[in-house]
């Protein structure tokens, strides 16, 4: 199962990264997305995937998931659900003022402003 | 007061809320945000003092005992940072009433900056790597409001890619702390170091170690990571950027300077040894950023980077001199970097450009603003006996005890280039032929000197009363020296 994951969460850095790397403004917003989701992925792994046991330590329980990584996720994932409305937002304030989503178009400095 | 060293995260949190119901008053929420930031600052001060009498205050959230719950510590290092980052943005917020338009005023301006200082002053005070991610969140989406608010063209181009870099570093710092939880199984920080003792450090810890460097580092802007800095920190209006360059480097600098304190001090060999030659090509390459620019802001924001090359090189000595000259330097370089920024901000205005060539002569107009100016550029080089003397001089000898001579010769090299890019500044602006001036009236400008001259008075005032910190800057050093005093603080009940 953890090797599973393991190729699962590669398989969603890879694609992250592509999208980070195009030019289209959006494509690199859902790739920060994907990078997010791979990340979350990757703390559940870490805990150590608990199997069926429950995340509780009962008494006399032998066996238990760690819950730990379930309540850094939940958190990660409220962060990175802000911060994507955030960049949708700002991005769309961006092609209104540009005229464009090319992240090639979008470079700049002060000499060329 | 059990609870004291929350009160500099909560004050301005409570402050940034109030504020949001007030967006139209504009001299309420003036009023308020210096308020709050007075009553932070307070409190601040209160708790050097308690940190100095009863050492380290911890507290563990929720009534947990220590490894599990979310514990807050303060120990001297994190208590100065603190109350340096009120000060700072206590002038910041003065220097703004001026200078940074009613518009932006009206959009939560002074809520983003308590907001930021919530979770410059969390990240600094937090006890739990975890939570430490989640204070760096906080000040940075504050930041990305502060960065792009007033949305002008050049404003929305940079903040994307600001917050482009961002979101990347902080999904790194999610899987560096599920790497880090995967070994040591625990957040928090004293028991990570404690873990870390008992594995000896293997391997996948060093890989740790640097994985933290690449993740702080691109907050902290070091080589090869700062490239994002000039081009973003250059968009926002100059209280903003003094603010930014003040304080959001330095949260990155703190964290590694904890970790590599605290955590990986096993193969120093290794990890401290990478540091050092990181923080050397930081130097260098800020060094030759400061002096290709005819851009006033690019000149001071290059100069941040070769400030954090100092601050790193002096952490990575890992000796008495090398630490305490570290932290020396980095609270004189929040000081005086908030001063530089005040300074061009005014140039700027009293000229309305930042382009150095098109201008000139403001000594005939402007005679105070040049020498509180060559205070300034004096106190960043580190003349004695003005504020960056003494941290650097501790950094030198700490690398010379270590013996990494040619190291030094590098920091000290560059103090020369530091003061050949700032006098330039001054020799392009102040001297020669007087240029037209745009009119301006100089009601505003009268007002922007008050917080900047404080400023300067205030780092002329630490690099003198050098002798009476010491005892503060000794116990901060000692914290990072030996780990065991902040393990033993939080994990004695």
């Amino acid at each position: 199962m953890e090797l599973l994951m393991a190729i699962l969460i590669g398989i969603l850095f890879t694609a992250a990264v592509y999208l980070i790397l195009s030019r289209s403004l959006l494509k690199v917003i859902l790739g920060t997305g994907l990078l997010s989701h791979g990340a979350h992925l990757l703390i559940l792994t870490m805990g150590g995937l608990g199997g069926s046991s429950p995340p509780v330590l009962d008494k006399g329980a032998s066996n238990f998931a760690d819950p730990l990584p379930q309540a850094l996720i939940l958190t990660a994932i409220v962060i990175s659900f802000g911060v994507t409305a955030f960049m949708l937002v700002l991005a769309y304030r961006t092609y209104g003022e540009h005229k464009t989503d090319n992240m090639n178009l979008m470079r700049g400095n002060d000499e060329h402003d | 007061m059990i609870n004291l060293l929350l009160f500099p995260i909560i004050i301005p949190f409570l402050f940034a809320i109030v504020l949001l119901f007030f967006k139209e008053r504009i001299m309420l929420q003036r009023g308020l945000a210096v308020v709050g930031l007075l009553a932070a600052l307070a409190a601040s001060l209160f708790l050097v003092h308690t940190v100095k009498q009863d050492g380290v205050q911890t507290i563990t959230l929720g009534s947990w005992p220590a490894p599990f719950g979310i514990t807050m510590v303060s120990d001297m290092f994190s208590a100065l940072l603190v109350t340096t980052t009120i000060v700072i943005t206590l002038l910041v917020v003065i220097y703004s009433f001026t200078s940074i338009g009613e518009a932006r005023e009206h959009y939560f301006y002074y809520s983003a900056i308590l907001f930021m200082i919530t979770g410059v002053n969390g990240a600094f005070t937090t006890g739990d790597i975890f939570n430490m991610f989640v204070f760096f969140e906080v000040l940075l989406i504050a930041s990305y409001v502060l960065i792009v608010l007033g949305g002008e063209k050049r404003q929305l181009r940079e903040s994307i890619k600001y917050i482009l870099i961002n979101v990347v570093s902080s999904a790194l710092f999610v899987i560096t702390v599920a790497y880090l939880y995967s070994v040591v199984g625990t957040l928090n920080m004293a028991d990570i170091s404690v873990k870390i003792t008992q594995v000896g450090q293997p391997g996948i810890i060093t890989v740790i170690a640097v994985l933290m460097l690449i993740v702080f580092g691109i907050k902290g802007s070091i080589f090869p990571l700062y490239f994002w800095l000039p081009g973003s920190y250059a968009a926002p209006p100059i209280p903003v950027l003094a603010l930014f360059g003040a304080l959001l480097t330095k949260v990155g600098v703190y964290a590694i300077m904890r970790t590599y304190t605290l955590f990986f001090v096993h193969h120093t060999d290794f990890t401290h040894g990478l540091l050092m030659i990181l923080a050397i090509l930081t130097i260098i390459a800020g060094c030759i950023g400061a002096l290709a620019y005819f851009d006033l802001k690019q000149i001071v924001i290059y100069n941040i980077v070769i400030a954090v090359g100092v601050i790193l090189f002096g952490a990575a000595q890992m000796n008495e001199s090398g630490l305490s000259g570290a932290v020396f330097y980095l609270i004189h370089d929040m000081l005086i970097k908030g001063a530089l920024f005040f300074l061009i901000g005014i140039i700027i205005y009293v000229t309305g450009t930042s382009d150095l060539r098109k201008m000139g002569g403001l000594m005939k107009t402007h005679a105070s603003l040049g020498w509180f100016y060559l205070i300034a550029a004096f106190g960043l080089a580190g003349i004695p006996p003005l504020s960056g003397f003494i941290g650097k001089l501790l950094i030198v000898e700490g690398a010379f005890q270590a013996d990494h001579i040619w190291g030094s010769i590098i920091i000290l090299a560059s103090s020369l280039v530091v003061l050949l890019s700032v006098i330039r500044i001054f020799i392009y602006a102040f001297w020669g032929e007087p240029q037209a001036l745009p009119a301006t009236a100089s009601q505003p400008y009268k007002k922007m000197m008050v917080p900047t001259v404080l400023l300067i008075v205030l780092s002329v005032l630490y690099g003198i009363g050098t002798e009476w910190l010491v005892p503060y800057m000794t116990d901060a050093s000692n914290v990072l020296l030996q780990p065991s005093i902040y393990i033993d603080a939080v994990l004695k009940e």
